[in-house]
């Protein structure tokens, strides 16, 4: 007689060694960044405050590129929609409020910054600029600095496909492959620079530039997290062999116009748009995870009240709090043990 | 205490250095096998190995960035611009990155990169070998520019700007490096950054001034004695922050002022120098300000005569001085 037994094949999660809590927390994670980012816009419309930059349409592989790393050990280098990315390694949605309402309290510049810049050494992410890519170079120092050290890290930069485009990423890249470097270098290409299409911005496919750089190049469908976890996961592997670094350009669309102050319908139709939100990654591992049955509508429903009211914590929160004094103007310019030379103050 | 080059006084404060902290390295086009175009790191390779004296591709920016990139996690780089007239590449690097790494992050993190980087010209170096790009990154808040005209003061700031915890651009003269040698401990010392220094007291005219020049001025100094002139030299040393204090003491001291430098006049260091002095000091002045300072062409030309006539030297400073104490 044969044994009643169904085998149950395993879902793709599991083939990548996700349990199905990491799975769930990768999508919670995901979430979070979308509602974030979608208070974030309407803060904006009401006046609450004055600029928002939105990630919406590209939390699948922000979310997913994260958990691929050592959250705890490696050294990363957001670009400034990666709120999934940051999320996903320890910031809060206090923290973001706390920047966008430019408050003291902000972790990532105690207000001096715009939003989406962010910085913080507890969370080893660095502090990055707003003349874009120049963080490539940083990462392969940060890199170089790991290999100098012989530590077991690496560390992870992300940039558009706009960005490509800077010297800074041909240099960095250049660098990071000729000294074998441990750096993942992740081109988020969401289609747009600003207003500028990509067809307009390369004639070529941004991952082949890594063969020109001595290293792999790989592209993959960013709105399939359970790809870019695959791959980003393979680039650290690479990266901890010492086999030095890799190129990820992960395909994806933004969902909202460049930030709150573009209207992005003076470039692109309202139906590519709404064709490609069709198509966003957020709905189908929602759908993905119902399938393999560790979800529910119920749950969704509790979760969105859970970060809903997380959100309406922290929005409350950064809205009271108090906005940094005058006198901060002044300070951190240089090291305060300079005696003298710390402010700015003649 | 030996008496050693200006360029020697460079290397030796890096070997000391680099022997002292195991995160301090060098890196820059040339700076490995080769040890420099000028020989400033040489030895550096054989004694510390590749890593350490590391030759990197060539891409100005991608030197500093990863310089930047290695001292925010706590290494201490120094980055080799083979010719200061190369670092406009570097530039949004050291002045949107370096610069404002402490401030942007309020304290958070800092960046302990030290660029160095030879200027000056009369090398027959035309316009691309030859340039004075101090103007360029003065009056970045956040950076710490040092240029030493002595041996002493050139180990012995760089030895600070390695040291120090916030971005120093480091320029040394590269017709400094083999023509001024002076003694130099060979202990270890600091010159600290943001001090000025008396280099000869005198009573009738102050000259302030920086690197090369002031060899001029020295020079023309000691002739003028003959004429009964005597002259006070204050060597800036760090041109940011400026030594405000230092300054006006000088200053002070004569009541006439000449300040001297290669890079061209509008908008140099001088220009600020006169401001400070101008705003604290104006009704003590006993003749209006003078500035003696690279012509306000783009850049130096290689043809011999027209490069002598951009350089300055010992007789244009002893014009410039005599003119000042007639006034």
């Amino acid at each position: 007689m044969t044994p009643d037994v169904t085998v149950r094949e395993r879902s793709r999660h599991e083939q990548l060694g996700i349990s199905d809590d990491q799975a769930l927390e990768m999508y919670r994670m995901m979430v979070l960044a979308r509602k974030y980012d979608e208070r974030g816009l309407l803060l904006q419309r009401a006046g609450k405050v004055g600029f928002h930059v939105s990630g919406i349409g590209q939390e699948m592989t922000q979310v997913a590129a994260a958990f691929a790393l050592d959250r705890e050990r490696d050294y990363f280098l957001p670009y400034y929609r990666d709120y999934g990315f940051v999320l996903s390694v320890g910031v809060t949605v206090k923290d973001l409020m706390l920047s966008i309402f430019a408050k003291a309290e902000d972790i990532s510049s105690g207000g001096r910054q715009m939003p989406g810049h962010f910085g913080s050494k507890r969370h080893r992410i660095v502090t990055g600029s707003s003349p874009v890519t120049t963080q490539v170079p940083h990462a392969v120092g940060i890199a170089l600095a790991a290999k100098m050290r012989k530590q077991d890290i690496v560390s992870y930069v992300t940039f558009g496909e706009g960005s490509s485009n800077q010297g800074d990423f041909h240099e960095g890249c250049n660098f990071a492959g000729v000294h074998r470097l441990p750096v993942i270098i992740m081109c988020q290409n969401n289609q747009y620079a600003i207003s500028v299409p990509l067809a307009k911005q390369t004639a070529g496919q941004i991952s082949d530039r890594a063969a020109g750089y001595g290293f792999p190049g790989v592209r993959v469908d960013g709105t399939d997290p359970l790809e870019v976890y695959r791959v980003v996961k393979e680039a650290r592997e690479r990266a901890i062999r010492g086999e030095g670094p890799t190129l990820i350009e992960s395909v994806m669309y933004r969902l909202q116009p460049h930030s709150t102050s573009d209207n992005d319908l003076a470039y692109r139709t309202k139906e590519e748009v709404e064709q490609h939100r069709a198509n966003d990654g957020l709905p189908r591992f929602k759908q993905y995870l119902i399938d393999c049955g560790i979800w529910s509508e119920a749950q969704e429903e509790a979760l969105v009240k859970e970060l809903l009211a997380i959100i309406n914590e922290a929005t409350a929160y950064a809205e009271e709090a108090p906005y940094p004094h005058p006198d901060e103007t002044y300070t951190h310019v240089y090291a305060e043990s300079e005696g003298g030379a710390s402010n700015g103050r003649y | 205490m030996a008496v050693i080059e200006y360029i020697d006084a460079i290397r030796l404060a890096m070997k000391e250095e680099m022997e002292r902290d195991p995160e301090v390295f060098v890196l820059g086009e040339d700076v490995g096998v080769k040890g420099g175009v000028f020989t400033t790191t040489k030895g550096l390779y054989e004694q510390f190995g590749e890593a350490r004296a590391l030759d990197t591709p060539l891409a100005e920016s991608a030197i500093a960035g990863v310089a930047i990139g290695a001292a925010m996690v706590g290494m201490k780089p120094i980055a080799e611009m083979q010719y200061s007239d190369f670092m406009f590449p570097a530039a949004n690097q050291i002045i949107s990155e370096a610069a404002k790494i402490r401030y942007r992050s309020n304290n958070d993190w800092n960046c302990p990169v030290v660029i160095r980087a030879p200027i000056g010209g009369g090398i027959f170096g035309g316009l691309y070998h030859s340039q004075c790009p101090e103007s360029v990154f003065f009056g970045t808040p956040g950076l710490k520019i040092v240029a030493p005209y002595t041996a002493y003061d050139a180990k012995g700031l760089l030895k600070a700007a390695i040291r120090d915890p916030d971005p120093v651009i480091f320029f040394e003269n590269k017709k400094c490096y083999r023509m001024i040698k002076g003694e130099v401990p060979e202990t270890d010392y600091i010159v600290p950054i943001g001090k000025a220094n008396v280099i000869r007291e005198g009573e009738d005219i102050t000259v302030i001034g920086y690197s090369l020049p002031l060899h001029f001025a020295m020079q023309a100094a000691e002739e003028l004695v003959s004429e009964g002139i005597s002259a006070h030299i204050l060597d800036l040393r760090t041109l940011q922050p400026l030594d405000k204090e230092g300054i006006l003491e000088a200053v002070a001291k004569t009541g006439k002022v000449l300040i001297v430098h290669e890079d061209n006049k509008t908008g140099g260091i001088g220009a600020e120098v006169s401001a400070i002095i101008a705003e604290e000091l104006l009704h003590e002045l006993d003749a209006p300000i003078m500035r003696l300072c690279g012509p306000d062409v783009p850049a130096m030309p290689i043809s011999p005569p027209l490069e002598r006539e951009f350089m300055l030297n010992k007789d244009k400073l002893k014009e410039a001085m005599r003119k000042l104490a007639q006034y």
